[in-house]
């Protein structure tokens, strides 16, 4: 294999959306390469298309032209080379979290006391095997979206794609997924695309920062991130963390003020 | 000056501040505890039998109109004792079971492949939504000249009263299932029908479950009327038959045995519910 070869090659991407009759683009040349276990954030204001990506690079949606190549190979649908960590937990609320991680790997072909076995070892993964016989709606927003992780690591897939995966979590939980994550990532390696708009967590968690542009989304910058690793929590107070976390935020500020003046043009006619 | 908060009192700086708002029964989102509801509920039971039997016994009705309370238990335990009530109610159970499970057994599959596939539904919706705004009553007729007085007739009456209810209701609980749940089953490669035995079907179930309890309540109403206008057995033929004989304490009695009925078949899959999707249950 091509050492060079990027694990996600995304090149000349657009997509457009009919609304009321009308056509919007909604994504217009998105060029974006991630390497084999790099972790890479998406950030941009809301409604800048930075989740349509993501579902295209999942295969759940289609999109116009452009290419999607993962090792090389384009993207025909969805497949379980790539695990998806969505926003709503999806969980399947009538199986336990023991079980939601099982219904994944039965799916994908592992069968009797291995499935057992490693289900049981990606819920201890998360810290969550005492509550292995828990059904979704005994557990904590936090809690479910710890099993949707395992869940998609289970089966091993070539990337994780996650999209806003802890937005609906408070601050403080929030920050223990976070954590979470970077502890597996750093331990266990695996390329990632992370969707987020919370700057600080883009920042804290990757490599490389993907802003986006809005209306049509394009990728506008991306920043690398050369922290130190393993990161702790308290590496976010530091000047250099500080200091990416401004760089990162102003250009997305650039991005949204040029959005509204857009936006008041449009209501002025 | 001192502004009135939300209950309309008055506060000062001086005036003591009540910790906790005054709880009264009629607040909106006010909790009851179980023995408040039931003592309520049953409190009303009571006033309305009291109301019965102090209109009865004033003489203030007939009793051939309105018999008493007295009257109608009597006349129920007397067919109790002598079979009437039994034989009588089994047939109409063995009539609403029948013609329900057909509905169900037809209604479920259909609703399913509706809610899930937009052809289907496209084919079969607005078919099922135009018959089901046709007046059941005007079915009987037809259906006497097509299959007789016998069973299948009360069968293809509740049949038709709840078949066409039953698929669109199941229709809205399958289309309720989240697309995340579907578009999980499609990132692990899951083959589209088992998406819909593994992830849509039991997604759906608690919601199917619960429109085919009211559908039942439904099938009651549709299970009498087809026994009132063409039938020599059931509950529904007794009240026809007592109402040739002034009988109306029979009337009466079997009304409220159609309502207990009623009531324990509800209760009955409201229990099952609980046991089925103890997952389900909200935890507040």
């Amino acid at each position: 294999m091509n050492v060079e070869q990027p694990k996600l090659q995304i090149s000349g991407l657009s997509k457009e959306f009919r609304r009321r009759g009308q056509a919007v683009l909604a994504l217009d040349g998105v060029d974006l390469a991630i390497a084999e276990n790099e972790f890479v954030s998406l950030v941009g204001t809301s409604g800048c298309g930075k989740s349509t990506l993501l579902m295209i690079v999942a295969g759940l949606q289609d999109f116009d032209t452009g290419e999607v190549l993962v090792d090389g190979q384009p993207v025909e649908g969805p497949g379980r080379d790539r695990g998806v960590v969505f926003q709503s937990y999806t969980l399947l609320p009538w199986l336990t979290a023991q079980q939601n991680v099982e219904f994944a790997l039965r799916a994908a072909g592992s069968k009797g006391a291995e499935l057992r076995e490693r289900a049981r070892e990606h819920l201890a993964l998360v810290g969550l095997d005492r509550f292995a016989d828990a059904f979704p709606n005994q557990l904590s927003g936090g809690m479910k979206q710890r099993v949707a992780l395992a869940r998609a690591l289970s089966y091993r897939p070539k990337m994780l794609l996650m999209d806003e995966p802890f937005g609906a979590l408070d601050a403080l939980t929030r920050h223990h997924m976070q954590e979470l994550l970077t502890r597996i990532w750093e331990r266990h390696r695996l390329t990632v695309l992370f969707i987020t708009h919370d700057v600080e967590e883009a920042v804290y968690l990757s490599d490389r920062v993907a802003i986006m542009s809005n209306a049509p989304g394009r990728i506008k910058e991306t920043i690398p991130i050369p922290l130190a690793r393993p990161r702790r929590y308290d590496i976010t107070t530091s000047a250099e963390f500080l200091e990416l976390h401004r760089r990162v935020l102003k250009s997305i500020r650039e991005e949204s003020i040029r959005a509204a003046e857009m936006d008041e043009a449009l209501a002025e006619g | 000056m001192p502004l009135p908060n939300r209950d309309g009192l008055t506060t000062s700086g001086a005036a003591p501040r009540r910790k906790r708002r005054p709880s009264s029964p009629f607040r909106l989102t006010a909790e009851l505890t179980t023995p408040q509801f039931v003592g309520i509920a049953v409190l009303v039971f009571a006033g309305l039998l009291a109301a019965w039997w102090a209109v009865t016994a004033s003489g203030l009705v007939a009793p051939l109109f309105l018999p008493g309370p007295g009257q109608v238990f009597g006349r129920l335990v007397t067919l109790a004792l002598n079979g009437q009530l039994w034989e009588d109610a089994g047939i109409s159970i063995y009539r609403i079971m029948v013609g329900f499970l057909i509905a169900t057994g037809l209604a479920v599959p259909i609703g399913v492949l509706i809610g899930s596939y937009r052809v289907w539904e496209a084919a079969i919706e607005p078919v099922v939504d135009f018959i089901r705004y046709m007046p059941v009553v005007a079915f009987v007729p037809l259906t006497i000249l097509w299959v007789g007085t016998e069973d299948p007739q009360k069968f293809l009456i509740i049949w038709i009263g709840t078949f066409f209810q039953q698929v669109l209701l199941i229709m809205d609980n399958v289309k309720r299932v989240p697309w995340d749940f579907i578009d999980l089953g499609r990132t692990l490669e899951m083959p589209e029908r088992k998406i819909l035995t593994r992830i849509v079907v039991p997604s759906a179930l608690p919601g199917i479950w619960d429109s085919l309890r009211i559908s039942l309540g439904w099938a009651w109403t549709w299970l009498v009327l087809a026994e009132l206008v063409a039938a020599t057995s059931g509950l529904g033929y007794r009240i026809v038959t007592a109402q040739r004989f002034f009988q109306t304490d029979t009337i009466i009695g079997y009304i409220l045995v159609l309502g207990c009925f009623g009531l324990i078949s509800d209760q009955a899959m409201k229990a099952v519910s609980r046991r089925l999707f103890r997952y389900a249950e909200a935890r507040r």
